[in-house]
């Protein structure tokens, strides 16, 4: 990516010294979002049902990065509808703030397993699509919205139209559009599975950067247990059909985290546990 | 030869047309005047190409082209904004799909050409029943064609619109009403190829007027190429019209190669 503009400048114009950072939390005093009981399952068309979710209990504290890993198909993309409001739930309650979750939010912003672009915009009417819905000044976020596509590396390709892209350059406008209106609740559905080593490793480090200067709660579904640890507060882990958490495990590595901590021991504690229950579970896809 | 170059390769191709009408044209010419066939069952090429020289300028093709031209557009237009009209209300209202749609298929099924003659005794020798004629013809189309397109929204961007809070309006405008354009764009290619069939099929039942009246009375005369002559103008007309619509939308639905899915209907 040549000239990546530091996240800091596009996002908090003003920055004041990093906010210390409380370690993994209980997060059942400070939550932003409680899970209680939640199941899921679809009917399909040929009159079977699918239980996706089952009896998935999770609290997110405000703030806090949580990275859910799970072999495909075990309803993670289930579980970010879910909070991102647009799939209901079956049973089972989720609050947000307090308040049982009936729709989306504002406040939240959802980067899709497929970029989902809209092949009739530009790049930049792309990202500012959110701004366009929830008419929010767009002379100000147009600004914003130059200013992520840079730090994503796609300065210049404003005016492209998304057949031009590549499909990880695609998924990075996706993730400019979810972070285009600042949203405190971001939701990513394996955001950096298109993209190659390098640019994966640039992204991950403008996430946890983004993160924590600008103090957002992420939950971020990823196939890549590595990525996983490297990023989060704490990793949920779920189990094969019907989707139920089997682990939520703690990541106290010190922040900021750097690349080289990848080879580290306790790093790789953290992955040989997380992969154990891959293994149990018979499933080894990531 | 330069055969990777696509230019050059255009070119040949562009050549070998022109051959290949040649070599139709003059095997025509040469049949008809080798086996000395009448101009009555045949006209030679060159016979139907006076023949339109004349007729174009004694101004004998202007006024009937200007009529059949005039009941095509209108006709065209008056059929393709209803169906696109009644599409949109059967699109976005449950209830009328459930109601109107019967009595649409029902309609649809009854060969136009075969209620050509009620319409022009309802309507009339003059052009008000060639446009009505033509309208029924140019109506389904666009109908079917907005139905499906305005279903045609993928789901996956309706939920991303969606999780930002995006109101069914908001849906309606950004996405639905796009992915509708290909498909309406398919219903009016459809349409307007249809509608120059409806105005000859009107003519052709009762008419004072029009480039179909000619022909029959061209036909009436024994006048094959006259006829012949007619004909030619018909597909340029219909050919030019087909042309117009696709430019419109290579520009309209520019990020589509290709059109969506047809839904043809006479
Ligand atoms: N709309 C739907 N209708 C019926 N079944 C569905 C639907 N969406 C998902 N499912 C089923 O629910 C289960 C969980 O799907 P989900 O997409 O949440 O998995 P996932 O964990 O995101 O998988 P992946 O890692 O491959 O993206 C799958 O078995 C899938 O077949
Ligand atoms: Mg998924």
């Amino acid at each position: 990516m040549p000239e990546a503009v530091p996240l800091a400048r596009v996002l908090v114009p003003s920055m004041t010294a990093p906010r210390p950072r409380l370690a993994p939390i209980d997060a059942s005093r400070d939550a932003l979002v409680h899970i209680t009981g939640l199941e899921k399952i679809y009917d399909t068309k040929d009159g079977e049902t699918i239980h996706a979710l089952k009896n998935v209990n999770l609290d997110i504290g405000s703030s806090e990065f949580i990275s859910v890993v799970g072999p495909s198909g075990c309803g993670k993309t289930t579980l970010l509808k879910i909070l991102a409001g647009i799939l209901a739930r079956s049973s089972g309650e989720v609050t947000m703030h307090g308040r049982s979750l009936t729709g989306p939010s504002r406040e939240i912003g959802v980067v899709f397993q497929a970029p989902v672009l809209l092949p009739w915009r530009t790049v930049l009417q792309n990202v500012m699509v959110p701004v366009e819905v929830q008419k929010r000044d767009r002379a100000e976020f147009k600004e914003r919205a130059r200013g992520l596509l840079a730090m994503v590396g796609l300065a210049g390709f404003e005016s492209k139209y998304p057949g031009e892209l590549s499909g990880g350059m695609q998924q990075r406008v996706g993730i400019c559009r979810a972070l285009v209106h600042d949203p405190s609740f971001l939701l990513m559905d394996e955001p950096f599975g298109a993209l190659d080593a390098m640019t994966r490793e640039q992204m991950n480090e403008e996430l946890q950067r983004i993160w924590t200067e600008s103090r957002k709660t992420v939950l971020l579904v990823t196939h890549s247990i590595p990525e996983a640890v490297y990023l989060a507060d704490r990793v949920v882990v779920m189990t094969p059909r019907p989707g139920r958490i089997v682990d939520v495990v703690p990541v106290d590595l010190p922040r900021p985290r750097t690349l080289a901590m990848h080879n580290t021991p306790e790093f790789g504690r953290f992955v040989a546990r997380i992969r154990a229950h891959f293994n149990s579970a018979g499933s080894l896809d990531a | 030869m330069n055969r990777s170059h696509p230019s050059a390769r255009f070119a040949n191709i562009v050549l070998l047309q022109i051959l290949t009408f040649c070599l139709f044209v003059g095997g025509w010419e040469a049949i008809v005047r080798g086996f000395g066939i009448s101009k009555i069952v045949l006209p030679a090429p060159s016979a139907i190409a006076v023949a339109f020289t004349d007729g174009l300028l004694s101004g004998d093709f202007g006024w009937h082209l200007a009529v059949t031209m005039y009941e095509i557009l209108a006709g065209f237009a008056v059929g393709a904004l209803s169906g696109l009209l009644l599409g949109f209300v059967i699109a976005l209202v449950p209830l009328a799909q459930r109601i109107l749609y019967p009595y649409v298929v029902a309609f649809q099924t009854v060969p136009k050409v075969a209620i050509a003659p009620i319409i022009v005794i309802w309507f009339g020798y003059g052009v008000s029943s060639k446009i009505v004629i033509t309208a029924t013809i140019a109506f389904f189309p666009l109908l079917a064609n907005t139905i499906m397109g305005l279903r045609a929204a993928p789901h996956d961007q309706i939920e991303m619109l969606l999780s930002y809070t995006a109101s069914p309006w908001q849906v309606f405008t950004m996405v639905r009403l796009k992915q509708a354009l290909p498909y309406i764009f398919v219903g009016l290619d459809v349409a307007i190829v249809l509608s120059v069939i409806g105005a000859i099929v009107g003519e052709f039942v009762g008419a004072k007027a029009g480039l179909g009246y000619l022909i029959l009375q061209k036909n009436f005369n024994l006048d094959m190429a006259g006829t012949f002559a007619i004909l030619i103008i018909l597909s340029v007309i219909g050919v030019g019209l087909h042309a117009l619509i696709g430019g419109v939308q290579r520009r309209v639905v520019f990020w589509m190669d290709t059109a969506g899915e047809r839904v043809t209907g006479a």
